[in-house]
Formats: structure tokens, C-alpha cells, sequence
């Protein structure tokens, strides 16, 4: 049998036979035309199976129907209307939330006292579904912005506190340790080593409090508002109209890849470091 | 300047791990510190830069620190502890920032020690981007950079291999030829501290007590070529650390 010896001092021994390759198998690729085919697909189905009566139009309704009330939105200006409302309850419930979340984390995560003094309460409370305090939140801010505002915050805090503080934990002992043995002062360590080690937990966790915050709005909008998507979601299903609601709920999904584009942008800026 | 260490006890909860440690280090000497694994070398280190109170006796510092010293005790440390989010230059500027000194004369120290480490090429380099060498130089140009007057060195090479840690060992007697500052110098090579050491003190196993000093008499720049003369006191310090290595290698630990 003829054999390639290559570069081999002596020609190869009769039996010489390749290893056999067992590595590989495990390492994913990367396949960006996949995505557009996939959604492309479904909607082909979708819209084949509507057409032909196989989906029911009481189970899932049309794309037509969805496109009509997407229009019927637009036309009427209540897209807008709807959008803005709950974007600012999202916003600023969020960002105070949040806010207010990363001080406690980092005053957890620093002082010992506060630790174990907040410690307990936070993870008493992180449990408690928030929306469940919302009658109690309409008592004390009112049935207007005040409560489905303070639900978002309450909602955002917890998790916000949680991650922010195991990333102050998670710092590196021994760069801590450096700061101190260059003589930095206090708020030097905290500011130039503490905060960013932490960073990259915080925007983890700014990407989880965001999710909670919108299923909170349209919670929260959905037991006592007048305009806002939750509310136009509501007001669909109880008239039965699917087109609509399946239209509230791409506008949801919407708001949801764009705020994870927006932290995605953050991570890219506040963590170049990591390359 | 010097550091005078007396009668250093500590414990960790039950575990002893120093007792009655005593010695000087003079100034512009070299004092390496070797030992078995977990005999306290690096506890005693961070005792002497003030990291960590020992329970017993005192660490003393006597004479001034040179002119412009901003951190007479500076550490160099085994894993470098750079920050991974500041490049080269950001972690020097860092120890400079709370001294007050910024802008161009911020640039003309880290210009000096860059050069004189040679680091010139990677001023704007992250830390991910180096290798283990480089790191270490960095991390020593970030302490030259406060003037120290005794460098507390934790086993600086052992996370580099040989060659790089050979290099290093050529650069940081350069280093010492020029600025002749103090320093104490954490190890578990044997062969690094006869190279380096002026002084050699030999700990034992847990608890860590000073068996021997040993003094090497011979200058610091004629040990690269006369290396057959610093073997016999290698193999001396060999054979007094075989029994407690062994001996410390089957312990088990419980120490933080």
C-alpha cells in the first residue's frame, strides 16, 4: 500500500495508520444568515396557516389582522400615545430604581454595619411579587403616575442591590490590597478600584432589573391606567381583539431588544477594558 | 532607610504560623526570605509594609526615606495586581493621582520609569495584552514610580517561567545598581536568592522561625559569572530546607 511519508526520516512502517480525530463537535459557529431564516420561516407558516383556515382565527389571528391594528395604531396617532406614557414609566421608574439600587449595593457592599442591617430586609423583600403592593402603592402615591411608577422602582431596586453588591464582593482582594499598600485614599479605592471591578455585575444585573420593569408596566397598567401599552393590551383582550393584542405584545418584545441593545452599547463602552 | 523586625509572633485563630521572627534590613540591602510553603513568608511580608498588624512584637522603620519618596514601603506583587480596566500608563498614573501630581508631571515620571523598565513601546497597552513578564515590569515600574525607599517583594518571578524569570532577575539588579534602594525579597527559589540576596534568612515550617541568616559576600554584579562558587551555599540551604519542605508538604492546612 502506498503511503505519503512526508517529511519521515524512514519510510513509514507498513502498519502506520493516521491518529483518529476525536476532538471538535462542542465549539458553536457563528450562522447570522440563520436568524432572519427562522423568523422568516415562521411567519411564512403563520401566515399559510391562516390562510387556509388550519390556525383558527379565535386561536391566533392573521397577520393580516396584526398589520391592520399595527396601522389603525399608527394612523390614529395612538402609537404614540401609548408608547410615550409607558416609556417614561419605564424610564424613570428604572433609572431611579436602579439608581437607588446601586447606592444601597455599594453601601452593602462596604460597610459591614449596613450589611447587616439592610442585608436581611432586601432579601425579605426581594421575594415578594411587587405587583401584589401595587393597591398599596395607589394608597400612598395615588392612582395616577406615583404608583406604577413606584411599582417599577421597588420592582428594579431588588435586584439591583443584589447584583451590585456581589460585585463589590467579587473585586479582587489583592488589588484592594495594592490600592491600600500605595497609600490611596479611601474614596480612591472605592472610585477607581472598587466600582469599576463591580461594573461588569451591574450591567448584568441592568439587564435582568429591565425585564422586570416591563412586565411590571404593563402590570401596573393593566389594573389602573388609561393610555399605555399594557393598558391597550388590556382593553384588546377584553374585547376580544387578537390582532391588536398580538400587536401590543410585538411592541413589548420592541421596547425589550432595544433596551438590551442600549445596555449592550454601555457594556461595549464601560468594559472595553476586557477586549 | 532601614527595617528593624522584632520579636514578629502571629497566629491565625489556633494555627501559630510566626513566632519571635527578628531581623534588620539594612539600607540598599537585598534580604530574601525563603522558607517551606505556608511558613509565614508572606504574612511577615505584609507585616512589614503594614498590610497586616502581627499579634506580637513590631515591625520598626528607622532613618529617612530619600528625598520625593512618596511610598517609602512599596510592594511588588506575585500576581502584579494591575487594575485590568486602566492601560500601562493609567496604572502608574493611578499611585501618582493622590499625590497631587497630574498632567505634565504625571507624564515625566511615567516617562522616566517606562524607560527605565523598558515599557516605552506600551504605554497605551491594556494589561490583557501582555505577557506575564511584562506585567511584572509594569508592576515594577508602578512602584518605582513612587521613589520607594525599601521594595517588599512577594514572590515577584513565580508566576513567570525560567527564561522570563531569568530576564527579569538581570533587569531588577540593573534596576537595583542604579537606585540602590532596600529591599526585602519573598521567595521559594532557591536559586533566586543566592543571586539576590545580600542577605538570606531561612525560616522554618509553621510556626515560621529563623533558623539561619546567611551572608552572602559577594557583589550583587559578579553572581551571574561566578555562579560555581554560590552553589555550595544553594545546596547548604538545599539541605537545611529538604526535611522541613518534606515535612510541610504533608501537613494539612486549615491557615487562611
Amino acid at each position: 500500500m502506498p503511503r505519503d511519508t512526508g517529511r519521515l526520516s524512514a519510510p513509514a512502517p507498513q502498519d502506520a495508520r493516521p491518529v483518529p480525530f476525536r476532538g471538535g463537535g462542542f465549539r458553536h459557529r457563528p450562522h447570522p444568515w440563520l436568524p432572519p431564516i427562522v423568523f422568516a420561516a415562521l411567519l411564512a407558516l403563520w401566515a399559510t396557516g391562516s390562510a387556509s383556515g388550519i390556525i383558527s382565527p379565535v386561536a391566533l389571528p392573521a397577520p393580516a389582522d396584526v398589520y391592520a391594528a399595527f396601522r389603525d395604531l399608527v394612523v390614529t396617532g395612538m402609537l404614540w400615545t401609548h408608547l410615550s406614557v409607558s416609556l417614561y414609566r419605564l424610564g424613570v421608574g428604572w433609572a431611579l430604581g436602579a439608581a437607588l439600587g446601586v447606592a444601597a449595593g455599594l453601601t452593602i457592599g462596604l460597610f459591614s454595619l449596613v450589611r447587616a442591617g439592610l442585608l436581611p430586609l432586601v432579601s425579605a423583600l426581594f421575594p415578594v411579587p411587587k405587583i401584589a403592593l401595587l393597591p398599596l402603592f395607589i394608597i400612598w402615591f395615588g392612582i395616577g403616575e406615583g404608583s406604577k411608577i413606584a411599582t417599577i422602582v421597588f420592582g428594579t431596586f431588588f435586584p439591583t442591590v443584589i447584583s451590585t453588591y456581589s460585585g463589590v464582593d467579587g473585586v479582587d482582594r489583592n488589588l484592594i490590597r495594592m490600592g491600600q499598600s500605595f497609600g490611596l485614599t479611601w474614596s480612591s479605592i472605592v472610585r477607581k478600584i472598587i466600582l469599576p471591578g463591580a461594573m461588569p455585575a451591574i450591567l448584568s444585573g441592568f439587564r435582568i432589573s429591565i425585564s422586570i420593569a416591563i412586565v411590571l408596566l404593563v402590570a401596573a397598567e393593566m389594573i389602573g391606567a388609561q393610555y399605555g401599552i399594557g393598558a391597550y393590551i388590556l382593553m384588546a383582550g377584553s374585547l376580544f381583539a387578537l390582532g391588536q393584542l398580538i400587536a401590543g405584545v410585538i411592541i413589548l418584545s420592541v421596547i425589550g431588544l432595544g433596551a438590551s441593545w442600549l445596555i449592550g452599547r454601555a457594556e461595549r463602552k464601560l468594559l472595553d477594558w476586557r477586549g | 532607610m532601614r527595617l528593624l523586625l522584632n520579636g514578629i509572633t502571629h497566629s491565625y485563630g489556633p494555627t501559630e504560623v510566626l513566632r519571635d521572627v527578628s531581623f534588620t534590613v539594612e539600607d540598599a540591602e537585598i534580604v530574601c526570605i525563603i522558607g517551606p510553603s505556608g511558613c509565614g513568608k508572606s504574612t511577615l511580608l505584609r507585616f512589614l509594609g503594614g498590610l497586616e498588624k502581627p499579634d506580637g512584637g513590631a515591625v520598626l522603620m528607622s532613618g529617612n526615606a530619600p528625598e520625593g519618596s512618596l511610598n517609602p514601603l512599596t510592594y511588588v506583587f506575585q500576581d502584579f495586581a494591575l487594575l485590568p480596566w486602566r492601560t500601562v500608563e493609567g496604572n502608574i498614573s493611578l499611585v501618582l493621582e493622590d499625590h497631587g501630581i497630574s498632567g505634565g508631571a504625571a507624564r515625566a515620571v511615567i516617562d522616566g520609569v517606562l524607560a527605565r523598565t523598558k515599557l516605552s513601546d506600551f504605554r497605551k497597552a491594556w494589561p490583557r495584552q501582555l505577557s506575564g513578564g511584562m506585567k511584572q515590569r509594569v508592576a515594577i515600574a508602578r512602584a518605582l514610580a513612587v521613589r520607594p525607599a525599601v521594595m517588599l517583594m512577594d514572590e515577584p518571578l513565580s508566576a513567570l517561567d525560567s527564561q522570563t524569570r531569568e530576564l527579569l532577575m538581570d533587569d531588577f539588579l540593573d534596576l537595583w545598581q542604579r537606585e540602590r534602594f532596600s529591599s526585602v525579597y519573598v521567595t521559594h527559589n532557591l536559586s533566586e536568592a543566592v543571586r539576590l540576596g545580600h542577605r538570606i534568612v531561612v525560616l522554618s515550617r509553621r510556626p515560621g522561625q529563623v533558623r539561619e541568616i546567611i551572608e552572602i559576600d559577594m557583589p550583587l554584579e559578579d553572581r551571574p559569572h561566578r555562579t560555581a562558587e554560590l552553589e555550595p551555599i544553594r545546596q547548604k540551604l538545599w539541605d537545611m530546607l529538604r526535611d522541613e519542605a518534606r515535612a510541610a508538604d504533608r501537613e494539612l492546612t486549615d491557615a487562611p
